[in-house]
């Protein structure tokens, strides 16, 4: 009875401290979740949004890219269900994150996966997949406390900064640059994977795709260079494989 | 633009985004996948991320899509930092401040 009781502690403190890993590991994205979320604020109340409508949006879609992709079209008096479309189009990319977590988080309790899916962000996403990736032997409560841990840090200054902008809610100077925010966000959330082969590959394959398909609408371009780049990846390891 | 279509907007795009993220790990659970599928899995990230901002980085909106030096320096810098000492803060911080840098410096 005692040792179960003392195995249950020990499984809680270990819970907690991944919590903690994955919170500290989300920490550095404070530093673009930040101005990113004051500039969709600041974006939406231009564009004729009130402050409700802005944090509405922040919370319920909680995808920056997205958000800003909607309220452009809107701005541009296109159809609502275009602006609609296109945020979703942007999103698609979510339907290829949610894949790949569900080896990870597929046998989570039903309310949990609900969680999981409402703050799979590219940010909590690729923090927690590449750590799976890294300890393949982490427990199923573990790995869903780290993503949890993850976004506990992330979620609060997206809604928080959303809001200081909707309040600014004058122009940013451009001079601030804020908008390479984003880039300099997703490199470093693939840059430390790119050491192995085919994870290079994938992401040369990603880059010129996408560059010389840019002309394809409604985000076709990347569904087809995510696509190929997979492949390349799948294929590269395929090959290293059976060399050995 | 009418607040109906904004709130139209919000709540459908909230919808589907969220169908979206749910679809895989929602309604496959706890079947699994086959092994070819595994290993394209693997590289989702690496496949989705460079691309997705890969004509951000060559033809930013902010310039009028005009190619930036201040903003290809950086972001290699980034990049650089990121794969070099697999440093996430590192890549970060390390990205914006060269990106301050070389726009003052660049002007």
């Amino acid at each position: 009875m005692l040792s179960r009781i003392c195995n249950i502690v020990a499984d809680m403190s270990r819970t907690r401290s991944v919590f903690w890993q994955g919170l500290r590991a989300g920490a550095p994205f404070i530093l673009v979740i930040s101005p990113f979320g004051m500039l969709f604020g600041v974006v939406a109340i231009e564009a004729g949004f009130d402050l409700i409508q802005t944090m509405a949006m922040t919370a319920l879609v909680i995808a920056g890219a997205a958000q800003f992709a909607s309220v452009q079209m809107l701005v541009d008096g296109t159809p609502v269900f275009v602006a609609i479309l296109t945020g979703v189009a942007v999103n698609l990319r979510m339907v290829m994150y949610s894949a790949s977590l569900t080896p990870h988080l597929g046998n989570a309790l039903p309310w949990q996966k609900v969680l999981i899916s409402y703050f799979m962000v590219d940010q909590s996403y690729g923090v927690a997949f590449a750590k799976y990736e890294r300890e393949p032997d982490m427990m199923l409560n573990e790995k869903i406390a780290y993503f949890f841990g993850c976004i506990s840090i992330i979620a609060p200054f997206w809604y928080g900064f959303t809001l200081v902008g909707g309040l600014v809610g004058s122009a940013i100077p451009p001079e601030y640059a804020l908008d390479f925010a984003i880039p300099i966000t997703f490199i470093a959330l693939v840059g430390p994977s790119l050491r192995s082969l085919p994870h290079l590959s994938a992401a040369s394959v990603s880059v010129i795709v996408a560059l010389a398909l840019s002309w394809m609408p409604y985000n076709l371009w990347l569904m087809v260079a995510a696509v190929l780049a997979m492949i390349t990846g799948a294929q590269v390891e395929k090959m290293l494989g059976a060399r050995k | 633009m009418s607040g109906l279509d904004i709130w139209l907007t919000i709540i459908f795009l909230g919808l589907g985004t969220f169908l979206l993220r749910y679809s895989f790990i929602g309604l496959v659970g706890e079947r699994k996948f086959p092994e070819w599928m595994m290993r394209h899995l693997r590289y989702v990230p690496v496949a989705v991320m460079p691309g997705l901002i890969a004509p951000l980085i060559v033809w930013p909106q902010a310039t009028g899509g005009e190619t930036d030096h201040a903003r290809l320096i950086s972001a290699a810098v980034a990049l650089l930092i990121g794969s070099i000492f697999k440093s996430v803060v590192g890549a970060v911080i390390g990205g914006m401040i060269t990106l301050y840098l070389m726009l003052y410096l660049l002007g």
